[in-house]
């Protein structure tokens, strides 16, 4: 089967390292730059750094917001979203927000995205280093992967699941903190598989191979 | 649990990596590609490269090799070394670099941090300090390589910095660089001590114990190293084996 997983480059992310993960995978990946493009792909990924307003702002520019809802709502695409890929997958995030209303995020999964000292965690942030796993809910993207396996967190905010049961696994730092979720053909890790080593390689072939990804 | 990284520091000169002690008679210790092919295969928490001939203004950084480095790397990669422009850090993250260290440039242009972590998020800057002791519990910056005296006391210099958006602190002791004699642990402490960010330690590290001293003794998040494992059969998997043997927290290979 030739699998089409394309990587979502609207103008902020890792994507090279992303896209070199895949390659490793034996996966041809493809660069898409062009919110229009997406439906070539079978599957998506949607990366992301920087501030969860300002990357918002750049998905509704490109007019991926919309383009998103078609293929991942409307036709039942996969998606993969990694660190404030995933937490843009929320119904609203707070970072870079202009009021304490928060910015929309595309609300493919139920709950918000807030800052870590807001739910209550003392340690130094970004949370940043890698950190174990602790598995939730059973889902086929983290199929194989012992509970407490250490994968590489960078980020400063949290996403707070509205269901419990989308949070396929958490992570400790002072406070428990959402580290994957999970809802239908829509995934999201909040660490970084393509810079944790052969543990992360393991979660981006579950969902590039696992059919119930 | 957060796990204390090992991080080795590879010093990038024209056509391969040196190291030096004190900042200065650098030896040649081999090719870059190589040295990061093995590190990867090891699984090593995290490494940093460092252009040293590079400080800003004119010197730019060799992207392409840059590049061809980061297409051996998936573990967390910091590069650094002449970064004086916002451009530069949108091209390193665009070709692989997951974080970048300011030194030098952001002296003269402290602004330039909160204008990278803004745009890209404080996880992304590194600001390393290259630090003196110039008295009793007191040291200053320098810049360029440790070859600028800039006239910042350390701790003022780093709360200023992780105001501005720096994400993490990498703070060196020039005088313990390549000494192989342990870290400067009041340097370190103090700097953890000022700021609520996680502050990688570096310069001096010797055995495992300095190591295991650095986060027990002055509470670094991560320790970086060069010559141990340049010049002895001192390895990151063995840092971390003696490590969690002093009951730190490390990762475990998957």
């Amino acid at each position: 089967m030739n699998m089409k997983v394309g990587v979502l480059d609207y103008g902020v992310g890792n994507v090279g390292s992303v896209m070199r993960a895949l390659e490793e995978l034996c996966v041809t990946p493809i660069l898409i730059d062009r919110a229009s493009d997406i439906h070539i792909a079978d599957r998506l990924i949607l990366p992301g750094v920087g501030s969860f307003t300002d990357c918002k702002n750049l998905l509704d520019k490109g007019g991926w917001t919309s383009a998103l809802k078609d293929e991942v709502i409307g036709s039942s695409k996969p998606i993969l979203g990694i660190c404030l890929g995933m937490q843009l997958l929320a119904d609203v995030g707070m970072e870079g927000a202009v009021d304490e209303n928060g910015t929309a995020g595309l609300g493919f999964i139920s709950g918000k995205v807030v800052g870590l000292a807001s739910i209550g965690c003392k340690s130094r942030i970004p949370h940043m280093g890698w950190n174990s796993i602790i598995l939730g809910s059973p889902s086929g993207l983290l199929s194989d992967i012992p509970n407490g396996t250490d994968f590489y967190f960078v980020h400063g905010y949290a996403f707070v699941t509205e269901n419990p049961k989308d949070t396929i696994a958490v992570t400790n730092y002072d406070v428990s903190v959402t580290a994957a979720i999970a809802k239908d053909n829509v995934w999201g890790t909040q660490f970084h598989p393509e810079k944790s080593s052969r543990a992360g390689f393991k979660v981006l072939r579950n969902f590039v191979e696992d059919s119930s990804c | 649990m957060l796990k204390v990284r090992v991080i080795p520091t590879l010093l990038w000169k024209q056509f391969g990596l040196v190291k030096g002690i004190g900042f200065d008679s650098w030896r040649r210790v081999g090719p870059v590609l190589p040295a990061i092919k093995v590190y990867n295969q090891r699984e090593v928490d995290e490494l940093i490269l460092v252009d040293i001939l590079a400080h800003g203004v004119n010197d730019d950084l060799d992207v392409e090799s840059v590049d061809d480095f980061a297409h051996e790397c998936f573990v967390p990669f910091t590069v650094g070394g002449g970064i004086s422009k916002v451009e530069q850090v949108q091209r390193l993250l665009q070709i692989g670099a997951d974080k970048i260290s300011i030194n030098t440039a952001a002296y003269a242009t402290p602004k330039l941090i909160n204008e990278i972590s803004y745009r890209y998020g404080t996880q992304c800057v590194v600001a390393s300090v290259d630090a003196k002791c110039i008295g009793h519990q007191k040291w200053q910056c320098f810049s360029h390589a440790g070859h600028k005296a800039t006239g910042r006391d350390v701790v003022d210099w780093v709360k200023e910095l992780a105001d501005r958006g720096a994400g993490e602190i990498l703070i060196t002791s020039i005088e313990r660089d390549g000494t192989m004699q342990g870290y400067d642990l009041d340097l370190i402490e103090k700097v953890v001590e000022a700021v609520n960010i996680p502050v990688i330690a570096s310069g001096g590290a010797g055995s495992y114990q300095h190591m295991v001293e650095a986060v027990l003794k002055a509470g670094a998040s991560a320790v970086a190293a060069a010559s141990i494992f340049h010049y002895t059969e001192q390895t990151p998997l063995g840092a971390k084996v003696a490590m969690e043997i002093a009951g730190i927290p490390v990762r475990s290979k998957f």
